[in-house]
């Protein structure tokens, strides 16, 4: 796609929900000193599988920009005055805006004959002001792509619920309850499988789904993809080094016809 | 020698709780030309204005410095009492130390310091003033009046009634506006058509009112009592001095039944040549020129519409001779001279759909408007409620025709919802879903309404006891608590909400989803905000002249506000202020003449007229926003001769803004009221 993807050396964790529920300027920080990597790496963009931690690099910027205070004590925990020129994206956003065309054109297997459901989870789109990216509550990104694909996007209401994964350990029913819905309403859109942005919506629709079924008393099977993956098989890479046989839902019936 | 006066007013605690008044008065005794000083609590109050008086007899003062307020709010006062003790009120000046100093200083030294500065600038201003004479213009004793909804309905009749003419504009082919939408009005359920379309009958008949329908104000210049205004009639393809109304056009088109409309909110569906609704006033058709066969297969094969050779079966239909249906009918734009308008360009109704590129607000996609045909707006429901709706008044889905037996009504959609774009309450929302709730419990005894709300605003005559009357009487649910979503389960919508006095989740399934959405100010009244150059805020609602005591005035002397343009207004309040606009039109009426602020330019020409300094470059000319700028000829007085051209300021025409004194090269132009001398003794007095 003409470009390259590079990691960020030395990154950190962003602290995610323990640190944002507990110390705000911890999380700040946390946030700020990867912003101040990438930037003394003469990166402009930041990119996070996860879209909880784009935002929470993003709310750092808002917060930075907005408190001088609050910046000087940063930039001092921190160690360096940078990072403010880094721009926070997520993947479906840089996916979207940077290589839809490439996407398009490079496209040598179509997945002709998949019906996807597009699931954006509580985040990815969310908060507006912060993601400046799609519709919050209607967004239509994801489904642009899938369609690029070859495929069909499903259309399924709970697109932008909350599937719960930040409870999946210490509340594992709450998180049965959260995920049941959105499993059984796109399986009754016809979707062949779920396709996510976020590894968090990933992991728990996937792993959760046996509970859910055992819940719900009635076999699902229905397969949860990363977007990435959904792409990679449309470019014609391989099933095995796109990590599709590692998933607890199989996904043998993912691809196109 | 000049001998000012100057009176500091305390504003109670507005001024005096930051500065220090009587430090003020010590010092202003002080500064040249200053001969008496005194501080009072309320100086705008009778005493105040008695003291000031008093002080220009005693003292013989020859100026007057009032710090208070700005003089925005109280020039006028104070220049009216120094007038009252035979001073020239142009010698009377106000020094801001209100909202320029008290109300955005703590610091109460530093703020006296600055109060006694601000006068002090004043004291040197007056000192330089000259008596100015007010101008006297003719008035037109005639009104524009722009919006035909309630609020415009009103004003004209209010005025024409008192026996002046009325121009009334309106966009759309029908007067009426929203409130010929709506199905019974709250608190008193009587119907809205059979309250409304007697007065718009009223204003067709009436002999002082010129009705433009399907028209535009394109431009107004002029000033009060003198406006000239150019109105855009656009063409509707129907010569309305020929037609009669008969409707066989309206039967005739192809197209009938296909196309959604704007007056029944896209539910109902009309031809290309329609008539909005059947009480339409004036009842005449017009040509949808977006959807008629004949005008798209024109712009297709590149021809005029009159020579086009498609359909044309309207034409056909129309049993007049000659036909009034006319396709090559052009735009026309009509001049017309007023004394004053009457802004009441109404409102919109947000949806709460995806916005489009350019929207000052978000939407609200949790509720599904535009994706899930069931979820309509308050509006959309009225129409469905109406004996004249889409549906004759019977509570149908529009997805299926089937009748709704479950219907959530959501309020305060948009409104008070900082994350949309929004901080104000839209005030007629409760009120409408409490009538809205009731009135499907009324034709669907049987079936269930449930309202969720934040907080119920029935302040208003009859109006708590109309929404108690909806929860005890009609059994309608009420939960206090927002829905989060919206979504379609097995063909109905499920929305899922909070009870928050119980604090638990509320799911519901619903047949119909009903959004209280905000009002929001409409394009009308963005397009009348530019072609008036009026203020609005920071929603697009027009501003009026001072919050509280002058309503329903605009900043701009002559023009009035009325409606829903001015911010969201039920039908009372809208008739309310149409009445007051309209009072305050008749009073400008009562006299032949007005008096206007002498503040004009003046091209200098003292001494015999050959020595004016202006050279006739005319650079003035061309920067006058208000083309108040006119070519002057001197002449030999003996032989007649033109010796020099010079500029002269119209006087009538020009509003004092002074742009063209900072474009003169000779400065050879200056403001009265505000001279170069004036100006820089202020500045320079600190």
């Amino acid at each position: 796609m003409g470009m390259e993807l590079l990691e960020l050396d030395d990154w950190s964790c962003c602290g995610a929900s323990a640190a944002h529920c507990t110390n705000r300027k911890l999380a700040v920080c946390l946030s700020l000193r990867n912003m101040a990597l990438a930037e003394e790496q003469g990166f402009d963009t930041l990119m996070a599988p996860c879209p909880l931690c784009s935002g929470q690099l993003a709310a750092a910027a808002e917060a930075l920009a907005g408190d001088p205070g609050l910046k000087a004590q940063a930039e001092a925990a921190v160690g360096s005055p940078r990072g403010q020129g880094v721009r926070a994206v997520n993947y479906l956003q840089y996916i979207r805006e940077h290589c839809f065309d490439a996407v398009r054109d490079m496209v040598r297997r179509p997945l002709a004959g998949l019906k996807v459901a597009c699931y954006y989870g509580c985040l990815l789109t969310r908060p507006p002001r912060l993601v400046k990216f799609d519709d919050a509550d209607q967004p239509t990104s994801m489904e642009e792509i899938v369609r690029v694909l070859g495929a069909e996007p499903a259309d399924f209401p709970h697109r932008t619920e909350c599937c719960g994964s930040g409870f999946t350990q210490s509340n594992s029913k709450a998180v049965v309850r959260l995920c049941r819905p959105i499993i059984e309403s796109a399986k009754a859109a016809g979707a062949h499988a779920i396709c996510v942005a976020c590894p968090m919506c990933q992991m728990n629709l996937d792993m959760r789904q046996r509970d859910v079924e055992r819940e719900a008393g009635t076999k699902l099977d229905l397969p949860v993809v990363y977007l990435s993956q959904l792409i990679g098989l449309a470019l014609g890479i391989d099933r095995k080094e796109l990590g599709l046989t590692r998933h607890f839902v199989s996904t043998v019936r993912v691809k196109g016809a | 020698m000049a001998r000012i006066g100057v009176f500091v007013c305390h504003c109670g605690e507005n001024i005096a709780g930051t500065v220090d008044c009587a430090a003020v008065v010590r010092e202003a005794l002080q500064m040249p030309g200053v001969v008496h000083a005194v501080d009072y609590k309320y100086m705008c109050s009778g005493p105040g204005q008695a003291m000031l008086k008093a002080a220009v007899r005693r003292h013989r003062l020859t100026g007057v410095v009032v710090a208070a307020c700005s003089p925005r709010m109280h020039e006028a006062t104070f220049r009216r009492a120094a007038a009252g003790a035979d001073l020239n009120p142009y010698l009377c000046e106000m020094a801001n130390i209100r909202e320029q100093c008290s109300w955005v200083h703590d610091d109460r030294d530093a703020a006296t310091r600055k109060a006694a500065d601000l006068v002090r600038m004043m004291a040197a201003k007056v000192a330089r003033n000259q008596p100015l004479q007010p101008i006297r213009v003719p008035v037109t004793h005639a009104a524009l009046v722009i919006g035909g909804g309630i609020a415009g309905i009103q004003a004209a009749l209010d005025i024409a009634n008192a026996g002046h003419r009325v121009v009334l504009v309106e966009r759309q082919p029908s007067i009426g506006g929203h409130m010929a939408q709506l199905s019974e009005t709250f608190p008193t359920l009587d119907c809205s058509q059979c309250i409304l379309t007697p007065r718009m009958v009223d204003v067709a008949s009436h002999p002082r009112i010129t009705l433009h329908v399907c028209s535009e104000v394109e431009s107004v210049g002029g000033f009060i009592g003198n406006f000239e205004v150019k109105i855009r009639r656009h063409a509707t393809g129907v010569d309305a001095s020929l037609c009669t109304g008969c409707g066989a056009c309206v039967q005739a088109c192809p197209l009938k039944g296909t196309i959604a409309g704007d007056f029944d909110c896209g539910l109902g569906r009309r031809g290309a040549i329609y008539v909005p609704f059947a009480q339409a006033v004036p009842n005449r058709p017009a040509i949808d020129r977006a959807n008629c066969l004949r005008f798209k297969a024109a712009a297709k094969q590149g021809v005029a519409p009159a020579d086009c050779a498609a359909c044309g079966k309207c034409r056909d239909a129309c049993p007049i001779e000659p036909k009034a249906i006319d396709f090559a009918q052009a735009d026309a734009v009509v001049s017309e001279k007023v004394g004053a308008i009457v802004v009441a360009t109404g409102f919109d109704v947000y949806t709460g759909a995806r916005p489009k590129p350019g929207d000052p607000y978000q939407g609200c996609g949790e509720y599904g408007y535009g994706e899930y045909p069931d979820v309509v707006t308050g509006l959309q429901f009225e129409r469905l409620l109406s004996a004249s709706g889409p549906t004759q008044g019977r509570v149908l889905r529009p997805s299926d025709g089937a009748e709704a037996r479950t219907i959530a009504f959501i309020a305060c959609v948009g409104s008070r919802d900082n994350a949309k774009g929004f901080t104000y309450c839209s005030k007629v929302c409760c009120m409408y879903t409490a009538k809205h709730a009731m009135l499907f419990r009324h034709k669907v005894p049987d079936g269930r309404a449930i309202v969720f709300y934040m907080d119920i605003r029935s302040g208003g005559k009859g109006f708590d006891e109309f929404v108690r009357r909806a929860i005890e009487e009609d059994d309608v649910a009420y939960f206090r608590g927002r829905v989060s979503r919206v979504f379609p389960q097995g063909g109905r919508l499920i929305v899922k909400g909070v009870d928050t006095l119980s604090a638990e989740p509320v799911e519901v399934e619903a047949d119909m989803v009903v959004l209280a959405t905000a009002m929001v100010a409409g394009e009308g009244t963005r397009s009348a905000a530019r072609a008036l150059g009026l203020a609005a805020d920071k929603d697009g609602w027009l501003s009026e002249a001072h919050p509280k005591l002058r309503p329903v005035e605009s900043a701009t002397a002559g023009i009035f506000l009325a409606g829903a343009c001015q911010g969201p207004k039920d039908i009372p309040e809208a008739v309310a202020q149409a009445g007051a606009a309209a009072s305050k039109v008749l009073a400008l009426f009562s006299a032949d003449e007005l008096e206007r602020e002498p503040v004009v330019a003046r091209v200098n020409r003292s001494g015999p007229p050959e020595y004016s300094t202006c050279s006739g470059c005319l650079a003035c000319k061309a920067a006058c926003p208000f083309a108040a700028i006119e070519i002057e000829e001197i002449s030999n007085q003996k032989t007649g001769k033109v010796i020099k051209r010079v500029a002269r300021v119209n006087e009538s025409l020009c509003l004092g803004c002074g742009t063209c004194v900072s474009v003169c090269r000779s400065n050879s132009i200056e403001l009265c009221g505000f001279t170069d001398e004036q100006v820089f003794a202020q500045i320079n007095a600190t």
